[in-house]
């Protein structure tokens, strides 16, 4: 299963509707950064708005893809994290602490904008 | 009467399988949205343990009932390598995978009651329930 991946000028954006299995989310994690290498975009927003749990490996799956994009020159925001997957990281003990987040893809888009003009 | 649902776990699609099966029982049960994640999340660690360290097992969810409280109870089993220091497992931030996993303790805080069983060189049982509030 592939994740699709929408370029909007110089972002792009993704909401994952899909229940992510461990393929899914590694198939994603490189499908995001050849997009970003093909398209050269400047900002990415993963919007989470669909996604029902989030266990420890698909924070990581996440947390890495995050810091990947900015290894390459692209910032990316996690957007739309449900109050019930927020609560359960926190139980879980992962705190996500240096992940860009916004509440929902019109913030992001907006974080991003500051970070890139700013 | 209690009816038990079982996952055999061997790769990783039967971990998403497992906590689909955790997320409707949850559901039927009358848990709410937040207790379904906490205990979807717990169902999907526990199978990833299964899948690492032991390559396969089971896992089984069944309606609970003590006291007259109802819940959900989760029993992973496999017949893997088993554990040979539980109390260093259960501290926060041990691992032995390089960091998959959040691992036991985050699992014992998503749910009520935690119970682990291991004999070395024969496998492991872990019996975690949530209690409806």
């Amino acid at each position: 299963m592939r994740i699709p991946i929408l370029k909007l000028h110089e972002y792009l954006l993704i909401t994952i509707q899909v229940e992510l299995d461990d393929q899914t989310a590694l198939q994603f994690q490189e499908d995001l950064l050849n997009k970003i290498h093909d398209t050269g975009a400047k900002g990415v927003v993963i919007d989470l708005t669909s996604v029902d749990m989030i266990d420890s490996f698909i924070a990581k799956v996440l947390g890495d893809v995050v810091r990947m994009s900015k290894l390459m020159g692209a910032q990316v925001v996690l957007t739309g994290i449900q109050p019930a997957v927020a609560i359960t990281l926190i139980d879980l003990g992962i705190s996500m602490r240096e992940v860009p987040t916004a509440l929902d893809l019109e913030q992001g888009l907006d974080k991003l904008r500051l970070e890139l003009e700013g | 009467m209690n009816i038990q649902s079982c996952v055999e776990v061997c790769n990783e699609w039967d971990i998403v399988s497992a906590r689909q099966l955790g997320r409707n029982m949850a559901k039927e049960l009358g848990f709410g949205n937040v207790d379904q994640a906490r205990i979807t999340t717990a169902i999907s660690e526990l199978a990833r343990n299964i899948y690492l360290y032991a390559g396969n097992g089971k896992i089984c969810i069944e309606a609970a009932e003590k006291m007259g409280k109802r819940g959900l109870k989760i029993i992973a089993t496999d017949n893997g390598p088993g554990i040979k220091d539980i109390r260093k497992v259960m501290e926060d931030g041990y691992t032995t995978s390089g960091g998959l996993g959040a691992g036991l303790p985050g699992v014992k805080r998503l749910m009520d009651e935690f119970m682990i069983d291991s004999v070395v060189g024969s496998g492991t049982e872990i019996i975690a329930t949530k209690w409806l509030r």
